[in-house]
């Protein structure tokens, strides 16, 4: 039995060097659930910044009573109409006139940690990525969400950033070269010929005006965003880690006994 | 023992007590494969009592359902536990029946005189694919969604024009809507204890024709004076302890995944499914749950054939179909694996591997590569069952002792 254990794990081997993931690189957000300044502080961007055009309506307000807040400070800081704090955090924005406005309506934010493959990072990286683009609707483009809908609503305070391109060659699906201007890269595309295509990638970006904040603040903006939509996609994580502990130590204690007595009945059996 | 007296002239209380668990005799050199059918039932019960308390709190509508799961995960107490117990126990249920039913193979417990037994089992594993099937409908998600609508199609492939309408009569619609939702519903509360009636058959067949063991010997064959298989001892308590412990076991990596990763990776709880159905809006990769992929990888791996994706779908019913056949494949004079030769080792190897491949490429988007080894596993699959009647006679097979070993 062993040995044939050994021989299906041996073929199936090569299938962990066929998974690859895909999607843009993402840049760590470090985000950490108990800090609940920051959960505080990114609900506060989120209802300024982001609630215009996106709901969390499967939130209830009064779940930040959870991280630390009175209900007058969810009031006073979190809603702007005199509703209850246990209303959902809906908008006012009907979807239609969204879908006519930005070609799409604004999703409902609640669970993008948990859709977006990388979650936090996800949201940390598409929040830092936006950069120049004047081929694009509202004049920008995203480096993790490429020719998204969304204008860059935190300009303001992270200022404007433009893309360093460079330009890849490329040949049966892989990049076989890569060069700092289109004009090295088309010589390259031509010296070559047929089945090698140029494409252009944000290397990298660069400031083109500044904003209100430096990058080590707004980079904190991001990260506060971050964690505050980690937690509103499942505010009992870390809560359902803390009773996992408890059940787990129960059930190995509990298999202990269990096995004890399994063989005190069975020590006649031979 | 009046009271028992008075119980027993009414209803045979003491007599299926002592014929189904204190004087049925299980053989006893039950090994580690021998745990999965206790857990089997545990998971099922499981299932039936969380997914009545989540049809409680859940609303069967298209307009209500995702909003509904999010209310029973966020508002309801302890609504979350209940949730990820039955989304984590939908895996952990396929998980133990796999291992079951591979318990079944490699010690030949499909054979004479447990073809039967074998063959409800196997109507069991089609009605827990029914059921989950339905289940994964009703969060409403866009995996949810679309991994139906794809299902459903299937049967729209069937010839002769009888396929268009059998896809409406299902779904009671012409795309998946909140008709499907409303009835798939209904049928995944039911089927629950369709299957548990199915247990209950599969176990009265079990006692009547009695265990078999990793060493593939009928211990009926060698009883001691008083009736009794020398090698039997009785379920209660040998066994019902020892499973206590396979149970304790299988809830400590059990709750481990409710408690600290109930997405499992993606595999479990799919992220796609996080955002609500969207009927104007394909998701650019669909595939359904890892319990289903090995056989919808088979569905993807045939090529349409006169402008219809009908042959697929035969290969893929025809991939459980196949399993009904299996006590009539085997010719082998031995049951277990201890005692064939090196050809089945070396053909259940490659099942395995076969399923495990499939498996994995059924959750990948296809590419000529993929689709190419989709095709090849799918043949392989096949031959495991069909060349049965060849390899197994010709299998170098050892002798059978009299007596079960360690």
């Amino acid at each position: 039995m062993k040995k044939l254990i050994a021989v299906i794990a041996l073929a199936l081997l090569p299938l962990a060097s066929m998974a690859s993931s895909g999607g843009p690189e993402l840049q760590k957000a470090n985000i950490d659930l108990n800090n609940h300044a920051a959960i505080q502080r990114g609900a506060k961007m989120f209802v300024n910044y982001c609630m215009g055009c996106h709901s969390a309506k499967y939130v209830r307000y009064k779940l930040f009573g959870e991280v630390g807040l009175s209900e007058d400070d969810i009031k006073n800081n979190l809603m702007f109409t005199d509703g209850k704090v246990g209303d959902l955090m809906k908008i006012a924005m009907p979807e239609e006139d969204a879908g006519k406005w930005f070609g799409a309506p604004a999703p409902d934010l609640t669970l993008t940690a948990r859709i977006r493959h990388g979650g936090a990072d996800w949201i940390y990286s598409y929040l830092k990525g936006f950069y120049t683009d004047p081929s694009r609707p509202m004049g920008v483009n995203n480096t993790v969400f490429p020719n998204v809908g969304m204008p860059h609503v935190l300009w303001t305070l992270q200022g404007i950033n433009d893309p360093v391109y460079k330009y890849e060659v490329h040949h049966d699906g892989h990049s076989v070269a890569a060069f700092d201007t289109e004009a090295e890269a088309d010589a390259y595309v031509k010296e070559h010929g047929e089945g090698y295509r140029l494409e252009r990638v944000v290397e990298s970006l660069k400031v083109a005006q500044a904003g209100s904040l430096t990058p080590a603040e707004y980079d904190q903006v991001a990260r506060d965003l971050a964690t505050f939509l980690t937690y509103i996609s499942e505010p009992m994580k870390l809560e359902r880690q803390r009773m996992g502990v408890w059940v787990v130590l129960f059930l190995i204690v509990f298999t202990v006994i269990a096995y004890l007595m399994k063989k005190e009945w069975w020590k006649d059996i031979h | 023992m009046s009271f028992m007296n008075w119980i027993d002239e009414r209803f045979p209380a003491t007599k299926v007590w002592n014929e189904h668990l204190a004087q049925y005799y299980a053989p006893k050199n039950f090994n580690f494969w021998y745990f999965f059918g206790s857990l089997a039932m545990l998971v099922l019960v499981l299932q039936i009592v969380t997914g009545v308390w989540l049809a409680m709190l859940y609303k069967p509508s298209a307009a209500d359902a995702f909003a509904s799961v999010e209310y029973i995960m966020r508002d309801v107490d302890y609504g979350w536990l209940l949730r990820y117990l039955h989304s984590t126990g939908a895996s952990a249920f396929f998980l133990v029946v796999y291992l079951h039913m591979f318990r079944g193979l490699i010690y030949g417990s499909y054979r004479q005189p447990r073809e039967l037994l074998w063959i409800i089992g196997v109507i069991i594993y089609v009605a827990m694919m029914a059921t989950a099937f339905m289940g994964y409908l009703l969060p409403w998600g866009q995996m949810s969604y679309w991994g139906a609508q794809v299902i459903v199609n299937l049967f729209a492939a069937f010839p002769f024009g009888i396929g268009e309408p059998l896809s409406v009569w299902i779904r009671g619609d012409y795309v998946i809507s909140d008709a499907t939702l409303n009835r798939f519903f209904a049928l995944h509360f039911l089927l629950p204890f369709v299957l548990a009636a199915l247990v209950f058959i599969h176990i009265v067949a079990l006692h009547k024709v009695g265990s078999n063991n990793p060493d593939g010997i009928e211990i009926k064959k060698n009883k001691d004076e008083n009736g009794i298989p020398k090698d039997g001892i009785p379920f209660h308590p040998y066994y019902s302890v020892k499973d206590v412990v396979g149970v304790g076991v299988f809830l400590i990596f059990f709750t481990a995944i409710v408690f600290f990763w109930p997405d499992f990776g993606g595999l479990f709880l799919e992220p796609p499914n996080f955002e609500p159905a969207n009927p104007l809006k394909t998701p650019d990769h669909i595939a359904p749950v890892w319990y289903f992929t090995p056989f919808y990888a088979m569905l993807r791996a045939v090529p349409p054939m006169f402008n219809s994706q009908f042959p697929g779908v035969v290969v893929m019913f025809a991939a459980i179909i196949v399993m009904f056949f299996l006590p009539w494949l085997d010719r082998s004079p031995v049951k277990s694996i201890r005692y064939k030769g090196m050809l089945f080792k070396v053909a259940i190897a490659v099942f395995v591997v076969s399923f495990v491949v499939l498996a994995y490429l059924g959750m990948q988007s296809s590419t000529p590569t993929k689709t190419l080894l989709a095709q090849i596993f799918t043949a392989l699959y096949f031959a495991f069952f069909l060349l049965m009647p060849i390899y197994s006679k010709m299998d170098k097979t050892k002798p059978v002792p009299e007596r079960v070993t360690k």
